[in-house]
């Protein structure tokens, strides 16, 4: 995106109606690593690729619990993510305190959407600079939804966002409408071969690097250990070698 | 004209004894208000951990305040550390947690009992404000009295000149216990709510008390 004068603060309008400081906000996903989000009619899945500042430094996690039935990763400033984290935790906690029950990831997606939006209209506050993939499950079933900085949010089947995003796209685009009555085991081969499209040949993928993550109607949100990646992940490559 | 009350006892008797590895927790069913019965079956023990529980006596409506707050400390903890809380680090935060009411105490008496890092039984028995100490074995409750007396002379041997020791099962004396103190405890009867909690897992069990 190229520099624009109407770009100094979120208060200002372009003449074509837009918000820059938003729009540079949605670049900064991009900068982010990837993200990938699906689901089936009985699980959603959430795998990410994780980074490492450097080559002796651990890599950095970015898939968190919210509650037993929601999930949350995030491509971009993860110091906002976490914090974002934090945020969705107490009030999912606050919910289950006051009514006894799980709080409807939808109406918890929303107060984040909420919270974004003030940082949109005040001078004096920057939006967030992530956007989040939540996987929740609430009494129809699994859900998967995108936020980003210019607090909007969408519900999907499939969604990937981050650097390189578009090849996992791609992938999910070709394959989304057989997931419906996959197994679990089938569901995640997805998630880690669409993270897999997206990671360039000279970045190592191993249980460390790659995070997944799944919720269900039968299974309280869970990481996959670094274990079962690895056990995936040489499947999938084993599967590559028979077919070339 | 009398100022409005916001105590009240709501009676019944807990009581927690450790062995070893092992602690077997015992709550009474019955709530009370005066001469009625509320109900008599009623659970006064929550599970806070895989390895924790919290047996509370005085008023049913701090109880399950005081339990419903503990298990959202709990549950947050585990989101910030990743594991759940020891039974040591959970005897200090339900010691905070009582204090930071003092001047507006939770009307509970409290026994937080488990299975510590070290893999040892403990108990821990708490007043109303906070005040904690760890114990062998412990009771709660309007029938304290009764129950502590009768443990002291089986645990430990006092009021008996023959020298003795304690080594028959934990589960059956908290049950002699419930069974003396439901004969002359207008306030605890009904039916007992026994667990029985060791590194090997948790087994719960009922046992029926006089009903009057």
């Amino acid at each position: 995106m190229l520099k624009s004068p109407y770009d100094t603060d979120c208060i200002t309008w372009s003449p074509q109606g837009r918000l820059f400081q938003i729009e540079y906000a949605m670049e900064a996903i991009k900068q982010g690593s990837l993200c990938v989000g699906l689901k089936s009619n009985d699980y959603a899945i959430l795998a990410t690729l994780n980074r490492a500042p450097s080559k002796l430094a651990e890599y950095q996690q970015k898939l968190y619990e919210i509650d037993e039935h929601i999930g949350l990763c995030f491509s971009g400033l993860t110091a906002d993510g976490r914090l974002i984290c934090k945020y969705l935790r107490t009030e999912a906690l606050n919910y289950k305190y006051t009514h006894g029950t799980n709080i409807n990831p939808q109406r918890l997606v929303g107060k984040l959407s909420d919270k974004a939006q003030i940082k949109t209209q005040r001078h004096s506050k920057r939006p967030y600079g992530v956007g989040c993939l939540v996987i929740g499950l609430d009494e129809n079933g699994p859900h998967v939804y995108e936020t980003s900085p210019d607090a909007n949010f969408y519900e999907y089947y499939a969604v990937a966002i981050g650097a390189r995003c578009q090849s996992a796209k791609t992938y999910l685009e070709k394959n989304y409408e057989t997931f419906s009555n996959l197994s679990k085991d089938e569901l995640i081969i997805h998630a880690v071969k669409a993270v897999k499209s997206s990671a360039q040949s000279d970045v190592e993928l191993n249980g460390r690097s790659v995070s997944v993550a799944i919720v269900g109607r039968d299974t309280p949100f869970k990481f996959l250990t670094s274990d079962e990646i690895e056990a995936t992940l040489s499947q999938l490559s084993q599967a590559m070698e028979v077919e070339v | 004209m009398s100022r409005f009350n916001p105590y009240n006892d709501n009676g019944g008797t807990v009581v927690a004894v450790a062995q070893g590895s092992r602690v077997v927790i015992g709550g009474d069913t019955r709530i009370s208000n005066g001469y009625n019965i509320l109900s008599r079956n009623y659970n006064k023990v929550t599970q806070l951990t895989s390895t924790t529980f919290i047996a509370t006596s005085g008023q049913v409506t701090d109880a399950q305040t005081l339990h419903k707050l503990l298990l959202a400390k709990v549950a947050l903890y585990k989101h910030q550390h990743g594991n759940e809380p020891s039974l040591r680090a959970l005897s200090k935060l339900l010691c905070v947690t009582l204090y930071s009411r003092r001047f507006f105490p939770y009307y509970t008496f409290n026994l937080l009992c488990g299975v510590d890092d070290d893999g040892q039984g403990k108990v821990f028995g708490y007043d109303a404000i906070g005040s904690f100490d760890e114990l062998k074995y412990g009771a709660q409750g309007s029938g304290q009295q009764l129950s502590m007396s009768i443990l002291d002379n089986q645990m430990k041997g006092t009021n008996r000149t023959d020298s003795y020791s304690f080594n028959s099962d934990p589960v059956g004396l908290v049950k002699d216990v419930f069974n003396a103190v439901a004969e002359r405890d207008i306030y605890t009867g009904d039916h007992v709510l026994i667990w029985d909690v060791s590194p090997q897992g948790i087994n719960q069990s009922t046992f029926r008390l006089r009903s009057d």
